[in-house]
């Protein structure tokens, strides 16, 4: 059944549209400029691009959190999950009232929210650390949290800025295999940010290069490869072949 | 291996312990954390020891037998504070009447701070209208104030008390608010994202992250509190005396035992107050800031 699901993704409505989005902040920073891009449901979307080049912009400003200077951002839903670099726990919220907090902010009722993140704690492999507080969790452990939390009021669009950034190569591989388990079982549509061209290449459905400041989209890819993936595909030939074509791309657009 | 790895298989036996509703049981940590309190007494320890021998030497070495009552040897003094029940009677309770000060002075200092503090940080202007005034509270040399206290307020109970609160508020206000403000900018976003009013921005993110910023103010001001009491009372000389009236009263009959009496007692105040807030603040952050504490 995974196998079709390249073809399953979501022919309708997409779950995020930009039109032309243009960005230059007050201070005169011109940080994207004229940004079209779409995303349904059941795709997974990487922005790839030098330092600076707007790719945080771009997620600020398709969760509402900054306004766009020019251009459309259609959101077909409000409940998105946005889960940062820096997994932003309350220090004093314990694993389980940390994954409860967004529900709470939504005022859901009690007893569901309870089950709800239970579940989701279940679902990230944390099982049994539900009373643990932060401090005493790893950074990979700490990222787990954090996407439980999204997980919780089960959005249909995920953005997520760089989330496995400050990982070690072992942790962030394993974080990889389950987000796309999660990716497969809760067929969300995903924006993905990250440094890493393999990470962007083995998750994604689709690649897009940017240029540097003011952002602009270079080129995008199609990922052929079929889900569920294995992780020796990052050393097959065909994987390199792709990697090193993104790779082109984003040098040709930094001269 | 990574970290991650290392608690991943450190899980069964926290697992365990936790089902058998016991912490984890670490014999080797429990050694060590005995034998570093042993260290960290024994400096301080040392140090009382040397000083007691340098206070000896100054009173029967250096002190001529006519100037030694300048500084009575320890045990003399112990003698004259401890051992006379008249005495202690009278010290214990200028220090209870200056402890009411203190505490009550901080008490309503606190309250004062946090309200103040909590408007400051919801709107620029409001902290721009009182921070102003904060300061000038602060930078006014209160002794200038004492004198107004305490004509205006009879030099009793209550003036001690208006004294104490203004002495003690300006570093309960600056660090609760630096403590309001301390939030990340995501955890914000997360907030702004998820429709948060600003009371419950307040509540859930604002007013938790500020505790230990808020208990550092505490600690300062407690210290500061008893300061006030004790300056206003001995200014004062009026109205049920207190420590700093019993120390004027000491130095004017050079009863310098006595006088070395209120100072230690004085001080033991401002000591417990503060160890009492630090203490306080850290049960109510530890399971956040100190991830030594397995057993939690
Ligand atoms: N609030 C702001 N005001 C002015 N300039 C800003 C603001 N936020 C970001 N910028 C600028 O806009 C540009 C894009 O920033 P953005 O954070 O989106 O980059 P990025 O691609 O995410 O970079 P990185 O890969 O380092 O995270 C940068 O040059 C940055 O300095
Ligand atoms: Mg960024």
């Amino acid at each position: 059944m995974a196998d079709t699901r390249h073809d399953a993704v979501d022919t309708s409505a997409p779950v995020l549209q930009f039109r032309g989005v243009t960005k230059v902040f007050p201070d005169g920073t011109h940080a994207l400029s004229d940004i079209t891009f779409d995303v349904r449901r059941g795709e997974f979307v990487s922005i790839v691009g030098p330092s600076g080049c707007g790719k945080s912009t771009i997620l600020r400003i398709a969760s509402g959190l900054l306004p766009a200077s020019r251009g459309d951002v259609n959101l077909a839903d409000d409940n998105i999950g946005y889960v940062f670099q820096d997994a932003t726990l309350l220090p004093w919220r314990t694993v389980r009232k940390n994954v409860e907090l967004f529900g709470e902010l939504h005022k859901v009722d009690k007893e569901e929210l309870t089950r709800i993140a239970q579940d989701a704690i279940d679902l990230v492999g944390l099982t049994d650390f539900e009373d643990h507080h932060p401090r005493r969790l790893s950074g990979g452990m700490k990222m787990r949290v954090s996407l439980a939390r999204s997980l919780t009021l089960n959005p249909g669009l995920f953005l997520f800025d760089e989330p496995f950034g400050a990982l070690d190569e072992i942790t962030r591989e394993r974080l990889n295999e389950e987000l796309l388990n999660l990716f497969l079982s809760e067929n969300f549509g995903a924006v993905f940010i990250t440094h890493s061209l393999y990470e962007a290449v083995y998750l994604s459905t689709r690649v897009i290069a940017m240029s540097p400041r003011p952002g602009r989209l270079i080129q995008e890819f199609e990922v052929p490869f079929k889900y569920p993936r294995r992780p020796e595909l990052r050393f097959e030939p065909e994987f390199a072949e792709l990697t090193g074509r993104v790779s082109a791309a984003l040098r040709g657009g930094s001269q | 291996m990574t970290s991650e790895e290392k608690l991943l298989e450190a899980r069964p036996t926290i697992i365990q312990s936790e089902k058998g509703g016991t912490s984890i049981p670490q014999p080797e940590a429990d050694q060590g954390r005995l034998a570093r309190t042993l260290v960290t007494a024994a400096a301080p320890a040392g140090f009382f020891v040397l000083f007691m021998a340098g206070w000896y030497l100054v009173s029967y070495v250096i002190m001529t037998p006519r100037r030694r009552f300048l500084m009575p040897p320890p045990h003399e003094i112990i003698a004259e504070g401890f051992g006379k029940s008249d005495n202690l009677i009278q010290i214990l309770t200028g220090l209870w009447q200056t402890t009411r000060v203190a505490f009550l002075g901080l008490v309503i200092a606190i309250a004062i701070g946090l309200v103040l503090a909590t408007l400051m940080s919801q709107a620029r202007w409001i902290e721009n209208s009182v921070y102003p005034y904060a300061v000038v509270l602060q930078t006014v040399p209160i002794i200038a104030l004492v004198p107004l206290i305490g004509l205006w307020f009879d030099y009793n109970f209550q003036a001690r008390v208006i004294v104490s609160v203004i002495i003690s508020l300006f570093p309960i206000i600056t660090n609760t608010l630096f403590g309001l403000r301390s939030a990340d900018s995501s955890h914000h976003d997360l907030f702004t994202l998820h429709g948060a009013t600003r009371m419950t921005r307040l509540r859930k993110l604002m007013i938790p992250g500020s505790v230990p910023a808020m208990f550092t103010g505490f600690r300062i001001s407690a210290g500061l509190s008893v300061i006030g009491a004790i300056v206003s009372d001995f200014f004062f000389r009026q109205g049920a005396p207190g420590i700093g009236r019993l120390l004027d009263i000491y130095r004017l009959n050079i009863q310098m035992e006595m006088l070395y009496v209120a100072i230690f007692w004085s001080s033991m105040l401002g000591v417990v107050m503060f160890w009492g807030f630090g203490m306080a603040g850290n049960l109510l952050t530890r399971k956040w800031h100190d991830a030594s504490l397995a057993g939690g």
